[in-house]
């Protein structure tokens, strides 16, 4: 329980239908840390105390055990570096699916079993079926397709989607404030919450700025070039990590037609800019593939592949590839294919699978 | 579930019957202001210094004068170490206390600290000990106040204070003791002791929260943290909480009674609790073991499983028991104290505090201790860490 919504809403939902439950949050980050990216007033932050309040508050509201449990070293150890490492790579991470992977349906669901719950329940907005011929769990997209999460939960296996539920896939964010109301939460009209929660407003150079900062780690190289196509300088940067792929805004470039970022390159920190047209991809290799649907690929696939969040998922065809790498061929070239997201395969609303995206043909 | 056992008593204690007695009798009776000089205020004022007698006695203070009636034990620790430091003379000062202390004490010299006052917090050893003479040898000739606590709130352990009163008598530097968690479970006496600060919460002896006091003994020198009136001789201005005193007078009292028969009591539980535990469960252990300890506390280590879920699965079965401190929002970051006592800080994330009282049983203490032992085998199944310990 995040103390959002959805969440106080999924054990809203429980709790009507007589089901025995603990509510349990997770304190992940510590709020108090990196003080100077709180400024007075700043909300919607996740883990803080009023966070806590909140959810503790539903759980009194409907009388059910409910309790904290602490994970801000691991999350630290497996979301917060790894984000951090991976930007400064020239890549452009998503710490909801490590998160996802390695918290809350790993450490999450081993504490949640150890305390005597047999499943857990999140307020994902996503499905969970299972397929008896295949004999496999499956991962559907939401009722709900502007709030759809699976390209964050392509990661799960079969043993994490076994002992999972998802209660609100089949509702809309619409729906689901209404029976926060119906349930009379006192969390119904809070507002959503923000896409990376440890990251305040979004700025995660100036997270990654502070956190290095806090570590005492002094930075190199911090400084690069930007260059076009031809290798043609510019202008400066204060560091890769600063963009990412598809990126225009805070180039400082002016004058001409609209310039893009169309590559990073953490080595060399060269940041590569070019027109609209040159961030065009019609093929990607994918890596560290989970499949859910199927256990393997074994033969091309067409498929329908999103590889960023809000992507509309693009016609492409899927191929099994060295290393258990996929590549992915898609018919109508893509806008900022981007080192570091995912790509997850979709055959209608079934999750078929999906990896990270390595590098853009 | 049956019924539920507390058996967090360090956390706090209930109310017992004949304190709430004395309490709710006090708030209906007793309305007068203790420094009006009417009738009224005659009554309130002596309810007052009675208490005010009852907390000396428990204490061992032959001066019921030198006792400061306080809202609790924070408010009593940060008066006397705020309070100690800021009225010593001197441009440059140090203060000594340990590693183990309560956050009251830490953040107190923490405060002090950013005042440009210098700390020296000693180390403990593994049993959880401040060896007197790292006391000693942390003294300069700016040390204007020592504060080590009596008991520790997670491990029980006892500290040499008799000591360390000597060492601060000896080198003319004032001794302040957080007693909290001594008070009502171990005998104290203040003068023997040798200290000049001593502090203590109603909450933690069956009296309840809101009400604390600090001995301050005649003539040691203390800046009041509020301002106002002269109320507790200069040193904490406010109107008197009269009913709170009555209450912690009659806790004090009853503690000091029944300390004699208790004590042997609570420490066969405690040992009942610890051997039925460490006989059935392997890769467990007592943390500061070796060491003199009150007698209602374990602290207990359970390799390969976080504390933090066994709280929570016994608690689910009906036993309240705790990882040791708590922090704002109910998360618990891995304890100082055991840190401290040089445990790794997976030993120390995999530690439960018991801690027992009046209320509990034999029969609650093998409850517990065939619970623990189930959640203990359950939580270990299930964790990839215990299997590379044990594998």
């Amino acid at each position: 329980m995040s103390g959002g919504v959805d969440s106080s809403t999924v054990a809203g939902l429980f709790h009507r239908q007589g089901v025995p439950i603990v509510g349990l949050t997770m304190q992940l980050w510590n709020q108090r840390r990196l003080p100077e990216l709180s400024p007075e007033g700043a909300t919607g932050r996740c883990c803080s105390l009023d966070d806590v309040y909140d959810a503790r508050a539903v759980a009194e509201h409907l009388g059910i055990p409910y309790y904290v449990v602490n994970f801000q070293d691991r999350f630290e150890r497996q979301v917060v570096r790894p984000f951090i490492d991976e930007y400064l790579a020239g890549r452009t991470p998503i710490p909801c699916t490590l998160c996802n992977n390695f918290i809350k349906f790993d450490q999450f669901l081993e504490v949640a079993a150890g305390v005597g719950a047999r499943r857990i329940a999140t307020g994902h907005y996503a499905r969970i079926g299972f397929d008896e011929t295949a004999g496999r769990y499956q991962l559907r997209t939401s009722a709900d397709p502007a709030k759809d999460q699976t390209y964050f939960l392509f990661g799960l296996t079969q043993e994490q989607l076994a002992r999972s539920e998802f209660p609100l896939g089949g509702y809309t964010k619409t729906e689901v404030r209404a029976l926060a109301r119906e349930f009379g939460l006192p969390v119904a009209a809070k507002d959503d919450s923000q896409e990376i929660c440890f990251v305040p407003n979004g700025d995660y150079a100036a997270f990654i700025d502070a956190y290095f900062e806090e570590q005492g780690i002094e930075r190199t190289r911090a400084r690069g070039e930007i260059v076009d196509r031809e290798g043609r300088v510019l202008g400066e940067h204060a560091g890769v990590h600063r963009f990412t792929v598809g990126q225009r805004k805070g180039l400082g470039i002016s004058g001409g037609e609209p310039l893009y970022v169309i590559a990073t390159d953490a080595a060399t920190q060269r940041v590569t800019v070019g027109r609209g047209p040159e961030l065009l991809r019609a093929a990607v290799t994918v890596s560290q593939v989970n499949w859910i649907a199927i256990a393997a690929l074994k033969a091309p696939r067409r498929v329908r592949v999103r590889i960023r969040n809000k992507h509309i998922p693009a016609d492409a065809i899927i191929r099994p590839a060295s290393g258990g790498r996929v590549e992915v061929r898609f018919d109508q070239p893509q806008r900022a294919v981007t080192p570091g997201q995912a790509a997850v395969f979709h055959d209608g609303d079934l999750v078929i699978g999906g990896g990270w995206i390595e590098d853009a043909g | 579930m049956n019924h539920r056992c507390y058996f967090d008593h360090n956390a706090t204690t209930p109310v017992l019957p004949e304190v709430l007695g004395a309490l709710t009798e006090a708030l209906a009776d007793v309305s007068g202001n203790a420094s009006s000089a009417h009738h009224f205020g005659q009554v309130a004022r002596q309810r007052l210094e009675s208490a005010r007698r009852q907390v000396a006695r428990l204490l061992g203070s032959s001066d019921p004068k030198d006792v400061v009636l306080t809202s609790g034990g924070t408010e009593a620790d940060n008066l006397a170490v705020l309070g100690a430091v800021r009225a010593a003379p001197g441009p440059r000062k140090h203060v000594i206390t340990s590693a183990i202390e309560h956050p009251a004490v830490l953040g107190a010299c923490g405060r002090l600290q950013r005042e440009g006052v210098e700390i020296t917090r000693v180390a403990v050893d593994s049993s959880g000990r401040v060896d007197p003479a790292d006391v000693r040898r942390a003294l300069r000739p700016q040390t204007v106040l020592i504060s080590i606590m009596h008991a520790n709130n997670e491990t029980g352990v006892v500290e040499p204070l008799a000591e360390i009163g000597r060492i601060g008598r000896e080198a003319g530097v004032l001794v302040h003791s957080d007693g909290v968690q001594a008070a009502g479970k171990i005998p104290v006496d203040v003068e023997a002791l040798g200290v000049d600060l001593y502090s203590i919460s109603g909450h933690k002896f069956y009296a309840p929260k809101g009400i604390g006091a600090l001995y301050a003994r005649r003539g040691v020198g203390i800046e009041p943290l509020f301002h106002g009136g002269h109320h507790e001789r200069g040193r904490r201005p406010g109107t008197e909480n009269v009913p709170g005193a009555v209450a912690l007078g009659c806790a004090a009292a009853r503690a000091l009674d029944d300390l004699e028969a208790e004590t042997p009591r609570l420490a066969a539980l405690r040992d009942r609790l610890v051997r039925g535990i460490l006989e059935r469960v392997p890769d467990s252990g007592l943390n500061g073991a070796d060491a003199p300890c009150t007698p209602n506390t374990a602290n207990l280590f359970f390799d390969g499983l976080e504390g933090e879920s066994l709280v929570i699965a016994l608690d689910l079965k009906g036993f309240a028991v705790s990882t040791g401190a708590a922090c704002s929002s109910g998360a618990i970051e891995p304890s100082h104290v055991l840190m401290a006592m040089g445990l790794s800080a997976s030993r120390a994330r995999s530690s439960l505090r018991v801690s027992l009282g009046r209320s509990n049983t034999r029969e609650d203490v093998d409850a517990l201790v065939d619970a623990v032992v189930a959640a203990v085998q359950r939580l270990r199944a299930l964790s990839p860490t215990y299997a590379t310990i044990a594998g």
